[in-house]
């Protein structure tokens, strides 16, 4: 019998190797694509609790959380290439510009 | 049945996800992001949200990934030296910070799950479909936020068009 603590435990799995991508990679891309890895794993407990609360309200908002990604993550990859025609590279630590 | 099941999309699911963060090659990055993100779909599926399974493979699997895989070809990547990796001593800690994560995390599960107990047995939710459900919530309930979605879409498509385009003195 799988239970709701199973999931949640996944989803929290997930969401750590996400924060451990964005905290460890230097890689711009790489970086997104653990922003997006940790959307993902919000949509996964969304989910399991739409399923066990039996409440449509979480399939509803995981919805709206894949168009905030989408467009994250649009967005996010423009700056990229932008930020890859005028510097060269995409590695973060020479894109301190803002940087205090 | 439904054990074995989520057990086994469970690792490989996790195990690529690692493969995710810790291949050092972005095409890879990419390659098992894909595998997740088909992962999370099945698990969706064995959620009974047969919809949203759907939406993440035609979404997150088809496009998001499809312009990661883009970006990075026109970026050319693989040719430029990749980006150097930090220190082992920045690894320890970015690794030990997550895992204090996870240690915080739990918890939290610890309270929530035994307040809740089995599927529910919810008659709307338990039918074939919830597709129209869902349907019927989004154009209801949730109309106001799926026009603020679609104009966040819209925001999102300018902002790329703008950020994207070649700079061209005025």
């Amino acid at each position: 019998m799988v239970t709701l603590e199973h999931y949640l435990v996944l989803s929290a799995l997930l969401f750590a190797l996400g924060i451990a991508g964005v905290m460890l990679r230097r890689n711009l891309i790489v970086i997104l694509m653990s922003l997006e890895l940790m959307m993902n794993a919000v949509n996964l407990s969304f989910v399991a609790f739409s399923r066990y609360l039996g409440s449509i309200e979480g399939q509803i908002f995981v919805l709206f959380v894949m168009v905030v990604a989408a467009a994250e993550v649009a967005v996010g990859l423009a700056i990229a290439v932008a930020v890859f025609k005028q510097r060269g590279t995409i590695n973060i630590n020479d894109i301190s510009l803002l940087k205090w | 049945m439904e054990t074995i099941l989520f057990y086994v999309l469970a690792v490989v699911t996790l195990l690529s996800a690692v493969f995710v963060i810790f291949l050092r090659r972005p095409i890879h990055n990419v390659l098992f992001m894909i595998l997740t993100m088909i992962g999370l779909a099945t698990l969706f599926i064995l959620l009974h949200a047969e919809f949203i399974a759907m939406v993440q493979i035609i979404v997150y699997a088809g496009a998001v990934m499809v312009l990661f895989l883009f970006v990075i070809m026109l970026l050319n990547l693989e040719e430029i030296d990749l980006p150097r990796e930090p220190r082992p001593l920045r690894w320890g800690f970015g690794v030990i910070l997550s895992l204090a994560l996870v240690v915080m995390l739990f918890p939290v599960f610890k309270s929530i799950a035994p307040i809740i107990t089995g599927v529910s047995q919810n008659g709307d939710l338990a039918a074939a479909s919830n597709l129209d459900l869902i349907a019927k919530e989004l154009f209801t309930t949730y109309l106001l936020p799926f026009e603020i979605a679609s104009f966040l879409l819209l925001a999102a498509i300018i902002g790329t068009v703008v950020i994207g385009r070649k700079l061209t003195k005025s």
